[in-house]
């Protein structure tokens, strides 16, 4: 007889499992994390604030999709995140705010991700880009208890490890350098791709070493809703910043654009690229771009997100151990 | 064959990829928050067994390898080709050494192995974990030495060598396990 078959072992699968992956503990510490991070708003003064879940209109990013949600005559989108509604309260002139909701994005499953997620949003009034990190810095590295924090620019980070410099580095010499370090067949990439390959397929992975890491001032056609500058070198940059905690990313802030006009064009532009994807192109949401028109507070704004400070706290591979049920037991 | 998108990516699946047979061993959905979707998946070659990393964008997809595994019967080896038979449709497949490898050393006829056929035509056999050989040549015995931690090289009928106790002699049958090539114990048959 064939002994290997007596080492199978009956496994639940996940699908099919009414039990939570996650532990009596870890909701536990889920529920006083949650409180933390309300008390530490509430300590500095900022509102805390509810947006709708279902908006009536979506994102034009390329690369994000929200859920569309039927309602009698027009479909509703559940949010990507809380980012248009919160700007709308700021024009409204509501202060500082902050916010943890849930968010939903299509397609985003896997150790890292849930396309139902916990986020924690913030803007704060006078505040750039790098008072934010400051705020970040309180934050996360207060509740991880971690004081292992570096900060370093996009274009430091390529140079350090690929010795180039990502902003003026030529489309030919990026493909080559991403093709040098990853086995991949991509036809039709674009400069991005490759900058994202780069980072989330060689740099990431690598980050997981040395701790809590600030990436600030990304390429220009990354900004996203930040404000673009020139850098002292020339480079034209958006200024943003991403906080890596052990290689995975968990905070996303801007020194928020305030430009209506500009926004417009980013989301023009934004649908031209879906098009090219073969995306659907989105209607922009009008109120937040009259909201921004009407003037939004000098700020910056950040989004955190929640399952995964949580997964780091406890130590967990998975996203799937931080919340109740993940989506494949949902 | 069917074509498997990247969320469709589990391990176990089988795929082509560069013309060659392979199984996805790990899929890992990677992606910067405003950016991109990748799926870094670690791939084993079926026919080299060599295990390689390759990013797709999240949502390319594969065309499915016709790769199967099944347990079928050996029946016996023509010195070229080993024989193997489907025990309920009696449907037999020859399969080359570069398919059978080290297995050639444990190939027991009737003995049940797990066959990777690829295209109908196998691609790796492996043999049971556990099989019972009988010794063809070996040093004679020790008469009386049967408990002292002694041991001698010992030649089965398919041509293995292992290291047996010193009281065992030709013509008796010893249980091996063949993930390590030890011996295991004196069989009774």
């Amino acid at each position: 007889m064939n002994i290997r078959d007596e080492a199978k072992v009956e496994v639940t699968a996940p699908e099919f499992d009414w039990r939570p992956a996650a532990s009596l503990a870890a909701l536990q510490d889920r529920a006083a994390g949650l409180k933390w991070l309300r008390d530490f708003f509430s300590d500095r003064g900022v509102l805390e604030v509810e947006t709708p879940l279902l908006m009536s209109s979506t994102v034009t990013d390329p690369h994000i999709e929200g859920f569309s949600v039927p309602f009698s005559d027009h479909d509703r989108y559940l949010q990507t995140s809380p980012e248009y509604a919160m700007k709308r309260l700021l024009a409204a002139g509501s202060g500082s705010i902050f916010q943890i909701c849930k968010a939903f994005r299509v397609g985003e499953v896997g150790r890292k991700h849930n396309p139902e997620f916990t986020i924690l949003e913030w803007y704060r009034e006078g505040f750039d880009h790098f008072d934010l990190m400051d705020e970040v810095e309180l934050l996360v590295g207060g509740y991880l208890g971690r004081g292992d924090v570096t900060r370093i620019s996009y274009a430091e980070l390529f140079e350090e490890y690929f010795e180039v410099n990502p902003h003026s580095i030529d489309d030919v010499a990026l493909t080559n350098l991403a093709r040098s370090q990853l086995d991949t067949d991509f036809k039709d990439a674009t400069r991005d791709t490759w900058l994202d390959l780069l980072m989330s397929g060689v740099i990431e992975p690598q980050l997981a070493r040395r701790g809590l890491v600030f990436v600030y001032d990304f390429p220009a056609s990354q900004a996203a809703l930040s404000r673009l500058t020139v850098t002292a070198q020339g480079d034209s940059i958006g200024q943003r910043f991403e906080l890596y905690v052990d290689g995975v990313e968990l905070v996303n802030g801007y020194h928020e654009l305030l430009d209506a006009e500009e926004q417009r064009r980013r989301f023009e532009r934004d649908n031209e690229q879906r098009k090219q994807l073969s995306r659907p192109p989105r209607a922009l949401d009008e109120k937040f771009l009259a909201a921004l028109d009407s003037g939004i507070p000098a700020c910056a704004g950040a989004a955190l997100g929640v399952d995964r400070l949580l997964m780091l706290a406890c130590k967990s591979k998975s996203i799937a151990e931080a919340v109740s049920f993940d989506w494949v037991r949902a | 064959m069917a074509n498997y998108s990247t969320n469709e990516f589990r391990s176990g699946l089988k795929v082509m990829l560069d013309g060659e047979p392979c199984s996805i061993l790990e899929n890992e959905f990677v992606k910067p928050g405003k950016g991109q979707a990748f799926a870094r998946v670690r791939l084993r070659n079926l026919n080299s067994g060599r295990v390689w990393e390759r990013t797709f964008k999240s949502g390319d997809s594969l065309e499915g390898a016709d790769v199967m595994e099944v347990s079928l019967e050996f029946l016996y080896s023509d010195g070229e080709f080993w024989h193997f038979m489907e025990p309920d449709t009696y449907e037999q497949y020859q399969a080359d050494q570069k398919a059978v490898g080290e297995a050639a050393d444990w190939l027991k006829e009737q003995d049940r192995c797990e066959v990777t056929l690829y295209n109908g035509v196998p691609l790796s056999v492996q043999p049971p974990n556990f099989v019972e050989l009988e010794i063809v040549d070996t040093d004679p015995g020790l008469k009386g030495d049967t408990a002292s931690g002694g041991s001698k090289p010992a030649t089965l009928s398919t041509g293995a060598v292992v290291k047996v106790p010193l009281f065992l002699n030709q013509g008796d049958t010893v249980r091996v396990d063949t993930r390590t090539g030890e011996y295991q114990g004196r069989s009774k048959g």
